[in-house]
């Protein structure tokens, strides 16, 4: 059974069709990801599978549950954990703080009001901060992190509650070359060791073909193709989208 | 019949007034996003000015609208001059500081009117041509209230045609809807800002000056209009001129009729109505939702430290001082110890819901109140003891955040901020109308504590353990899981869903631990002063708050115990002052455009300078 299924999700704001008739699914272990050029609706469809938007039309079933109504917390509490395109971390708190925030919360010990919150789950913090390369910075401010690191953080802090599947949007945007293969030989190793699923956006072509299973293609709210990456590498209107053609928003470059 | 018409006819009058005052509000809090309290007192300053002038011109009919516009032109700059020194430096600021800022000029204002006009209450002159009445429907109109009745629609016609018929209004429109676009197609922000300013504050300048024939001149005039005006700002949609006239109209007639049918509760009906239009409609009947939901502005915070041995220790030491303080003090500085004590409970309650959680309240003085009042009653109406009048006190704050605070949570910004003010001035209201059970203006007099405890030193030994004890606790909290959701919260909103966190639970609860520890420190000061008066529950107790966190720094927990120390001694001493007012809002201004962080997080920043200079200087 797929971890993930999307059938006929459809968002509008105004009289925009922002995603429009999507279906598509992701199998258990799984590395997809999401492509297309600014617009297309790559971010609104992960708001909705996660629970920050609310789909106008269609379903989405995580493990067969129908979670296309719940508020983000609870399809959280499922076990499908998110990054943000643009990071959505405490900067007033630490590294490890930020973990521990997400660690308290999957303990259910948010409402904690005598024990001091530094002292709880800090080896499991560390643990996670290690998987992402990050332990050496567990002190510092998140403030004062560079974006990269910050997009390493946000990583931990989506493995906090072992999730099954995790949506991660643009999880190397701003981020220097090598920085970038190396972040996504750590996504690509995550899934393998647990068996997690992965759906991802990104505009990074190498990160795309050298890591996905398969990609989904979207172009202005709709699926354009989908398949293994071969099979997207080579269909004329995935290149149409991408290097200019008719009918679509004019050669914008994937990564822009 | 006729007598209803009559009514309304006065609701409509003095719909006039409120509505040039608030417009004013509403297009300066549009385009600069200042909730500027100095407006009342700019009204004051226009009704002032009008009166001298009036005087000072030859009488008769051009005399008198002479004079009301020399009077509203003048407050227009001074309005000007008060953006240009003040308020152009706070418009990057926390609501908080700009919030302070203008109740520091109201002191300032009020205490210069005190200077100019003195402490007696002023009868206005007649309008010269208007100054007797006409019969309508048998039932006597007084002539100038139907002028005021043309002048309202005409102000507001006049506004309407520059905001949406000159180059000026589109900028001023354009800055409502998006300030940040605005900025970004090149306009002159500066300009603008003061431009707006002068026309806000000319509008309240000829609300004043035009009331002079209606009402009495006095010092009370500021405050008394500033709630009202807020009121109708809110209800009509902030930044929203047609909406104020509206907002206007409605409350001039409620007002008006609300007298004839229910005259206990005059004055809550006004708030309760725009309480629910913030819980329906946050964005007024006639405002727009924000384009940009305008990021908060926070000080840059550091993470927090644990006590480290010095710090407990230096803690330590304070309480044993504290302690030791009645072997050497009289009763008079043991009376001010408590109430240093008991503010000290009130900031950190107030620093804990604003600075940890982000959510910024004008109205906490409702649950001091709320504290006071809940004791007092035990004792007036149940007979009951100290003990039970203690318990009652956090218990009726409590009540009173869980009722309030589920609602105000599900705002946020100065929409929040706005149905905090609301809830504590229904909550006042009704103390100040319910005569039976509140003893409304008189107050509720003998609530002493029981012999054992009647010695001010052993009273005061009795503050110091519930007060230390209250502001551990809440450290403890803030130190805790629950706190750090809050802060997470207030830093990164959109993260808590996505961590599976109910964010607006926990701060609906953070609501309510904020209460109950206000209501702690209002059941102490209660049982102190053995009374309580309406006063407890009013616009300056909240402002007092605000300013003793503002001293003490927001984002120190341990600021708000200096704030209070300060603040309180700050008053206790110029109080003696015939200026003190002018004086203490000096203060303000001097904090809030010097020393931002407030005393202890300016003295960290200044100790941190230090250190790593001699750091520095060590590795030479």
């Amino acid at each position: 059974m797929s971890v993930l299924q999307v059938t006929g999700l459809a968002k509008s704001f105004g009289g925009l069709k922002a995603v429009d008739d999507v279906s598509f699914a992701v199998e258990p272990g799984e590395l997809l990801a999401v492509i297309g050029p600014n617009g297309a609706g790559k971010t609104t469809c992960f708001n909705m599978i996660s629970g920050q938007l609310r789909a106008d039309a269609g379903t989405v079933r995580f493990d067969g549950t129908d979670i296309s109504r719940w508020p983000a917390r609870k399809i959280w509490r499922l076990g499908v954990g998110r990054t943000f395109q643009i990071t959505a971390t405490a900067p007033s708190m630490t590294v490890r703080e930020n973990v521990q925030l997400a660690l308290l919360s999957h303990h259910r010990k948010s409402s904690n009001l005598w024990r001091p919150a530094t002292t709880m789950y800090q080896d499991e913090a560390d643990r996670l901060l290690d998987r992402v390369g990050m332990v050496e910075q567990a002190a510092r401010a998140a403030g004062v992190l560079a974006y990269g690191d910050l997009k390493r953080l946000e990583l931990a802090i989506a493995l906090a509650h072992a999730p099954k599947l995790l949506l991660l949007d643009e999880p190397t945007a701003g981020m220097a070359p090598g920085e970038r293969t190396n972040l996504m030989a750590l996504i690509a190793n995550i899934v393998a060791d647990e068996v997690i699923s992965v759906l991802f956006t990104e505009h990074d072509m190498d990160s795309v073909f050298g890591h996905a299973d398969r990609i989904l293609v979207l172009n202005r709210g709709q699926v354009l193709a989908e398949g293994s990456v071969d099979e997207v590498r080579n269909d004329a209107r995935v290149r149409a989208v991408y290097l200019g053609g008719g009918g679509t928003y004019g050669g914008s470059a994937p990564n822009a | 019949m006729g007598f209803y018409f009559a009514q309304f006819l006065t609701g409509l009058a003095s719909a006039s007034a409120l509505f040039l005052v608030a417009s004013g509000l509403s297009i300066i809090f549009g385009v600069t996003r200042i909730v500027n309290f100095a407006h009342g007192s700019l009204y004051m300053v226009g009704a002032y000015l009008a009166y001298s002038v009036v005087n000072w011109l030859p009488h008769g009919v051009f005399g008198f609208w002479a004079a009301v516009v020399i009077a509203a032109l003048a407050v227009g700059v001074l309005g000007a001059v008060v953006e240009f020194v003040l308020l152009r430096h706070l418009y990057r600021s926390p609501e908080l500081f700009q919030l302070v800022a203008t109740f520091g000029v109201v002191l300032v204002i009020q205490d210069a009117a005190l200077a100019i006009w003195g402490p007696e209450d002023i009868v206005g002159p007649r309008a010269p041509g208007l100054d007797s009445v006409v019969r309508i429907f048998g039932e006597p109109i007084p002539e100038y209230d139907l002028a005021l009745i043309v002048i309202g629609p005409t102000v507001l016609l006049a506004v309407w045609l520059v905001l949406n018929r000159t180059r000026w209004g589109t900028l001023v429109l354009a800055a409502t809807q998006d300030r940040e676009m605005a900025a970004a197609l090149g306009i002159n922000q500066t300009l603008l800002f003061t431009s707006v300013f002068f026309l806000g504050a000319f509008l309240a300048g000829l609300g004043g000056a035009l009331q002079i024939p209606r009402e009495t001149i006095s010092l009370l005039m500021d405050l008394n209009v500033i709630a009202e005006a807020f009121v109708v700002v809110v209800i009509g949609g902030m930044g929203s001129v047609p909406g104020a006239f509206l907002a206007a109209a409605i409350i001039g007639e409620l007002n008006a009729f609300g007298v004839l049918v229910f005259p206990q509760v005059t004055i809550v009906l006004a708030f309760l109505v725009m309480a629910v239009v913030l819980v329906l409609r946050p964005q007024g009947l006639l405002g727009r939702p924000e384009i940009h939901a305008h990021a908060p502005a926070h000080v840059r915070e550091a993470p927090l430290q644990p006590f480290g041995h010095r710090q407990r220790l230096a803690v330590a030491t304070v309480i044993v001082l504290l302690a030791a303080l009645p072997m050497v003090a009289g009763d008079f500085t043991l009376v001010l110890a408590t109430d240093i004590l008991v503010f000290a409970v009130f900031a950190a309650s107030l620093q804990f819901i604003m600075g940890t959680g982000g959510m910024v309240s004008f109205g906490h003085a409702a649950y001091f109140g709320l504290g006071a009042y809940g004791a007092a009653l035990v004792v007036k109406h149940l007979g009951g003891g100290m003990v039970s009048g203690l318990v009652a006190a956090p218990l009726a704050a409590g009540l009173g955040a869980l009722l309030f605070g589920w609602f105000c949570v599900r705002l946020s910004g100065v929409y929040l901020a706005m149905l905090t003010l609301a809830a504590a001035q229904i909550v006042w209201a009704t103390a100040f109308q319910w005569q039976e059970v509140t003893g409304g203006d008189d107050g509720i007099l003998g609530v002493w504590p029981p012999g054992w405890l009647a010695d001010r030193t052993a009273y005061y030994y009795l503050a110091l353990v519930v007060c230390c004890g209250a502001i551990l606790a809440l450290r403890r909290i803030v130190y805790a899981p629950f706190g750090y959701v809050l802060r997470g919260g207030r830093d990164a909103p959109l993260r808590m869903a996505a961590i599976g966190i109910d964010l607006r639970r926990h701060q609906w609860f953070a609501f309510v631990i904020a209460g109950v520890f206000a209501g702690i420190a209002g059941g102490i000061y209660v049982y102190s002063k053995g009374s309580v008066f309406p006063d407890e529950l009013a616009i300056p107790r909240s402002v007092n708050g605000l300013i003793m966190v503002l001293f003490g720094g927001i984002q120190t927990i341990l600021g708000p115990i200096v704030g209070a120390l300060t603040f309180t001694v700050l008053e206790d001493q110029l109080s003696r002052l015939e200026y003190w007012r002018a004086i203490l809002g000096a203060v303000i201004l001097f904090v809030v455009l010097i020393a931002p962080q407030g005393i202890v997080g300016g003295l960290a920043r200044l100790a941190d300078a230090v250190t790593d200079r001699s750091m520095r200087e060590a590795e030479r």
